[in-house]
């Protein structure tokens, strides 16, 4: 061990290793590292003993059999004849799905209530108090089924569209459904289509990417770039000059002109849903249980969200305030100029453990049948094949893995926005 | 703060009194009650009442089994059990028997390592739609969203039954037969698919039942039984005997009511001397005693009297027998003979 | 100079300030109709305010308080109202609102629970109220680990008498082996002594002393345990024994020692990576493979276990932050008095970071609490798990919004006062200036 590789030089002790502070804090380690390797094996031992009694083995190899299972909401090709993995791969999607929604939403939602609960309109203050108080104090598993119930039992299904004189109708000119199974948007074709870009072969991680949405994304950037580049051009004429050009139709049009064109040779126009039978047909499907999981989730965390931005915005010394106010600026002005920037400061970390508690908590997907990893690779997948140590394990790795990257993410913007407050 | 090493202690004690010994049979009768898994709640199968009793098809042969061995058939611990932790909670010695409605396949007894005893009920996947829908078969189905109870063989069977039809639909998975049940009536799926008797048991249940029809089509084979682990023989035979007891009973007219005078003395039929142990050593062949099947018969009635009560005419169900009549009127409950 | 003045030379009178300034109006003036804005926001606010209520006040009120089933339910609807619809069936909760508190527990020890309650709340005041209860109840603190398990399970008063006796070794032999051998090997033989006592000893004396001096309430099994109480059992007893952990955790995280570091560090990062869902599937799937062959306690005190390795990262976290809080000063100043390490936590560290702590410790708590509700999906029955029990009965099944109304109450008010209680501490520990 380490304590004996490099013994001193005056005669040495055993009791030296308690006594001695030079030597106490390598003995302590020592001691834990072992405590560790041997509970680790002990552990190990056991599950092996374990399995054995059981006649299991651990093995990876089930996860390349057929799932034989279907998943409604899906982000890639997906049917039943494909692997476990791929269910699993497709649950994470659906994971990081209503993650990244949920954490825009909670945001958007939670800065608006945290400044409307300092709002000096009492009745405004006094509803957000209230819807604070009743979604932090609530299990977010009830609100989640809550929120399922909601949608199925208020909106009207497909079947009330049905007839002469239906009693429900589609809004926004006959464009979107809104129905208890969820709600139809039209959805964007193109009759040129340029076909899918398949990354990763036939694997269990296929990926198509559509060519098209590349194509658009790329002019979408270049014509931002060159936009960007007239903006300088102009400022440096500014500079040299003391008059600014006018060029915000030229910034409008090296944007939008390359947008259309490439829209109409791609023959981009909507699909508008349909109904067809049973269902509405056409169009992108939000299903229930995602708006219901997005809704509770976000509408939960945002409850969170609001405390925070209110005691960040509470924490901006109110001289601050007083100062920006004393120099004629407006009060929404002072809220956005002023405030919430230096708020910004107090409020991040806490966001990231809420951002953090989203993700984690949308594992309870299974409650409204939201498939997500925890329903597909800890659920059908693990009921099916009953390797519960692989399953449970992966699924472990894949959260670990999604808040590590979360927390890598927010806290490196925390550092970035740190410097540029000192 | 203390408090930590205080449960650890409590942890040991309980890891100290949890050591298996060698057969299930002892373990039970030493430990004087019977774990036994159960649903967290099935209408008609297994629920606790008002007074925190758990009631139903699946609990009497839980009562059964304990009748059997310690001669009291309230003597057992009901440990509610989801699909998920089902075969773990069995595997792991957690429960003795497992009596919760699930389906006998080849995988389960030879990959899972269960013995299933028997067939309590023969039950097949079936379809429940809406009378105003019009559909008279699932064939018919097609494009239609389907509400699935998941982690059960149910949703395997489904997506089988709609590629080989080639027939498209769209899943609705759910944990729980009360919210799919929410689901259906709300019209948030066209269809309801699980074990034709839970369709049948939620129906009842509705505020309209006639307003629905329940497909012919069954499209899959569900024969629920009670399970064991592998490998104790044993006591897989005091399950399996304690349940062909409740059947053999039906066919020979042993009832609840009239177990009591037939077994204070013996009667002109051999195999009711048998299993009432007025002759043979039958209860001793099974490591119990002469009496066990009268107290089963007593505790919780032949086969047909507990299908009455939980599932039959005397409950809010009203299931007809169907294939779970016995064998003599054209169903498949069949026990072998007592002998 | 004439006596032209152009100043007032007497006061005028105090007039009242105008109507639109005081009384209702001037307070709806200044706080709803303060700018265009300010109006519409008030307008929505109000109305939406007023659909809400409209929805649920007829529901809530217009009920039916007896009924033995759904359908009867129905009936008396049918009768009083003429439509099933928008009218509460509270006649369930009615029915299983004990079943919902207390799970299987049996009715005639429901005075255990509730003791055990009063007791919790007693104990904790020395901590919560500290400078308003009597110094004596500290005893009881320190008496409550050993008892509300005793109330909550049962059995014989050995036991908990026992566990008692080997936590007096431990502090004892500390005391007086100091003087002999100092205190690093005073504190692992008395450890080891307390060890030895209880795994070895203390068995066979609780099992003697039983025999001669039967003391003891009934024995009541954790499978018997459920409904709301669970949540608040589970709740307590994670919190509670993840303190010390906590503590540890906090201090390993902090500590100089590298391994030691990077175990607490890594062990805090993990459980709080992960969703507590996949904790309680290894409580419920996988506990009994990691534990040598054979072994088998149930899934209640597996939870347990699970939820406090849970919520022990938490509130590692919650400490560190108290820790950070102190001001180096006070490190400094423990050190400069020659006090070790242990001392330095114990009389000057330790009292003021926990102190800092404690609201972010009670919101810790009310987290734990409300994550409690997931321990229904591995199939305990909680109050949530109950819920589709009392649905599998022929009976209610098919009823919905009153289960869920009533659990929802029941989480809002504990977690509610909670909340109230942390924010009355924040502003007591409150020490710098507000505006």
């Amino acid at each position: 061990m380490s304590t004996l590789t490099d013994p001193p030089k005056e005669s040495f002790r055993l009791s030296m290793l308690i006594y001695d502070t030079r030597y106490r804090s390598a003995t302590i380690q020592a001691v834990a590292l072992i405590a560790l390797m041997l509970g680790a094996a002990w552990l190990i031992n056991n599950t092996l003993a374990n399995l054995n009694t059981l006649g299991k083995t651990i093995s990876l190899s089930y996860f390349t059999e057929t799932a034989s299972y279907d998943i409604n909401q899906r982000l890639l090709d997906y049917d039943s004849q494909d692997t476990h993995l791929r269910a699993a791969f497709i649950g994470l999607l659906n994971t990081l799905l209503v993650a990244v929604m949920g954490c825009i939403t909670a945001t958007v939602v939670g800065v608006l209530v945290g400044v409307l609960r300092l709002s000096k309109n009492w009745i405004v203050a006094k509803v957000m108090t209230v819807y604070v108080e009743m979604f932090r104090n609530v299990p977010v598993l009830l609100w989640i089924v809550l929120a399922m119930a909601v949608l199925i039992e208020s909106l009207p299904s497909p079947r009330a569209f049905r007839g002469e004189n239906p009693e429900a109708t589609m809004s926004l000119f006959d464009s979107v459904a809104i129905t208890n199974r969820g709600i139809y948007i039209p959805e964007a074709l193109f009759s040129n289509s340029l076909g899918n870009l398949s990354l990763f072969g036939e694997s269990s991680m296929r990926f198509d990417v559509s060519l098209d949405l590349i194509a658009i994304l790329v002019v979408l950037i270049a014509g931002f770039f060159v936009s960007s580049k007239i903006r300088q051009r102009a400022d440096r004429i500014q500079e040299e000059t003391g008059d600014r050009p006018v060029v915000w139709w030229q910034r409008l049009a090296v944007v939008l002109v390359p947008f259309v064109i490439v829209l109409a040779v791609l023959g981009f126009h909507l699909g508008y849903p349909e109904l067809k039978g049973f269902n509405f047909k056409g169009g992108t499907h939000m299903r229930n249980s995602l708006i219901a999981l997005w809704l509770a989730l976000s509408l939960y965390t945002a409850a969170f969200i609001a405390e925070i931005v209110r005691a960040g915005i509470l924490a901006v010394s109110h001289g601050q305030t007083e100062a920006a106010g004393a120099l004629g600026m407006r009060s929404s002005r002072i809220m956005s100029l002023v405030v919430l920037p230096q708020a910004l400061r107090v409020i991040i970390p806490p966001m990231i453990s809420n951002y953090l508690n989203l993700t984690k908590n949308s594992s309870l997907a299974i409650a409204v049948g939201y498939m997500d990893i925890t329903g597909t690779l800890g659920g059908i997948t693990m009921n099916q094949t009953g390797r519960e140590l692989e399953c449970v394990v992966l699924l472990m790795a894949a959260y670990l893995v999604i808040s590590l990257s979360i927390s890598l993410a927010m806290n490196w913007y925390n550092n970035r926005v740190k410097l540029v407050e000192r | 703060m203390n408090k930590s090493v205080f449960l650890g202690a409590m942890a040991f004690a309980g890891l100290a009194a949890g050591v298996a010994s060698a057969g299930t049979l002892d373990d039970v009768k030493s430990r004087g009650t019977l774990n036994c898994g159960v649903t967290t709640g099935v209408v008609g199968f297994s629920a606790p009442n008002a007074e925190g009793v758990w009631e139903g098809f699946d609990v009497d042969v839980c009562r059964a089994v304990a009748a059997a061995v310690l001669g009291d058939s309230t003597a057992v611990e009901f440990v509610p059990t989801t699909p998920k932790t089902r075969f773990t909670a069995l595997s792991a010695g957690e429960i003795d028997m497992l009596s919760r409605v699930t389906t006998w396949t080849l995988s389960r007894d030879a990959d899972l390592k269960f013995t299933f005893v028997g067939v309590n009920y023969y039950d097949g996947q079936g379809f429940m739609v809406p009378k105003e829908l019009g559909v008279s078969s699932a064939k018919e189905l097609d494009g239609a969203t389907v509400c699935i109870q998941t982690g059960t063989t149910t949703e395997l069977n489904l997506a089988d039954f709609f590629r080989t039809n080639n027939i498209s639909y769209e899943p609705v998975p759910i944990e729980t037969v009360a919210e799919a049940q929410q689901q259906y009536l709300a019209g948030a799926c066209d269809v309801f698919t699980t074990d034709a008797s839970q369709l049948a048991s939620t129906r009842a249940t509705f505020e309209t039942p006639a307003d629905h029809v329940i497909l012919s089509d069954i499209i899959s084979k569900e024969p629920l039984g009670p399970t064991v682990r592998h490998g104790d023989d044993e006591w897989a035979d005091v399950v399996r005997w304690s349940y062909n007891t409740m059947v053999a009973a039906e066919e020979l007219g042993i009832t609840s009511a009239n177990v009591g005078t037939m077994s204070a003395s013996a009667t002109d039929n051999p195999e009711i001397n048998r299993l009432l142990g007025h002759e043979g050593n039958m209860g001793e062949m099974l490591g119990l005693d002469p009496q066990w099947a009268a107290r089963i018969l007593s505790a919780v009635g032949n086969y047909g009297e507990s299908f009455e009560r939980n599932l039959g005419g005397q409950s809010a169900i009203g299931l007809a027998r169907g294939l779970n009549a016995l064998w003599t009127e054209g169903g498949l409950q069949y026990s072998p003979p007592v002998r | 100079m004439s006596d032209t003045s152009y100043v007032r030379t007497e006061m005028l009178e105090q007039r009242e300030p105008p109507a639109s300034t005081v009384g209702v109006i001037g307070w709806a003036r200044a706080n709803l109709f303060s700018s265009a804005l300010n109006s519409v926001l008030t307008l929505v606010a109000l109305g939406f305010v007023a659909y809400i209520l409209s929805a649920l006040i007829p529901w809530t009120f217009q009920s039916v308080w007896n009924a033995e089933s759904l359908s009867e339910c129905r009936e008396i609807m049918i009768a009083t109202w003429g439509s099933t619809h928008g009218h509460a069936c509270w006649a369930v909760i009615n029915d299983r609102w004990l079943q919902m508190l207390y799970g299987f527990y049996p009715s005639h020890l429901y005075w255990r629970v509730n003791l055990a309650l009063v007791l919790t709340l007693a104990a904790l005041a020395p901590v919560l109220f500290s400078e308003k209860s009597p110094r004596q109840m500290i005893y009881l603190t320190l008496a409550y680990p050993f008892i509300m398990p005793w109330l909550m399970w049962g059995g014989s008063i050995w036991n908990p008498i026992s566990a008692a006796v080997g936590f007096a070794i431990v502090f004892f032999g500390t005391r007086h082996l100091t003087a002999m051998t100092g205190s690093l090997i005073a504190i692992i033989a008395s450890v080891i002594a307390a060890l030895l006592w209880w795994m070895a000893i203390s068995a066979p004396v609780v099992a003697g002393l039983s025999s001669v001096i039967p003391i003891g309430i009934e024995t009541v099994q954790s499978r018997e345990f459920g409904g709301f109480m669970l949540a608040l059992l589970l709740g307590i007893v994670a919190i509670g024994v993840s303190l010390p952990i906590g503590i540890l955790l906090a201090l390993g995280r902090q500590s100089d020692l590298m391994i030691v570091k990077a175990i607490c560090v890594g062990f805090i990062e993990f459980i709080r990576g992960v969703p507590l869902i996949t904790l309680l599937f290894v409580a419920s799937l996988l506990l009994n493979v990691f534990l040598p062959p054979g072994t088998n306690f149930d899934i209640i005190l597996r939870v347990m276990i699970m939820m406090t390795l849970f919520s022990a990262a938490y509130m590692a976290e919650v400490i560190r932050g108290g820790l950070a809080a102190l001001p180096k000063g006070q490190y400094e100043g423990a050190d400069s008095l020659g006090l070790n390490y242990w001392q330095a936590q114990r009389l000057i560290i330790m009292p003021q970071a926990l102190k800092i702590s404690i609201p972010g410790i009670v919101s810790t708590f009310i987290g734990i609490f409300k994550d409690t509700t997931l321990v229904s999906i591995i199939g305990l029955l909680d109050v949530i798990g109950f819920s589709t029990a009392i649905r599998a009965d022929a009976n209610w099944n098919g009823i919905y919004w009153e289960l869920f109304a009533f659990i929802a109450v029941l989480f809002f008010v504990v977690c509610f006062s909670m909340s109230r209680y942390s924010m009355y501490l924040e502003r007591k520990l409150q020490t710098g200036h507000k505006r």
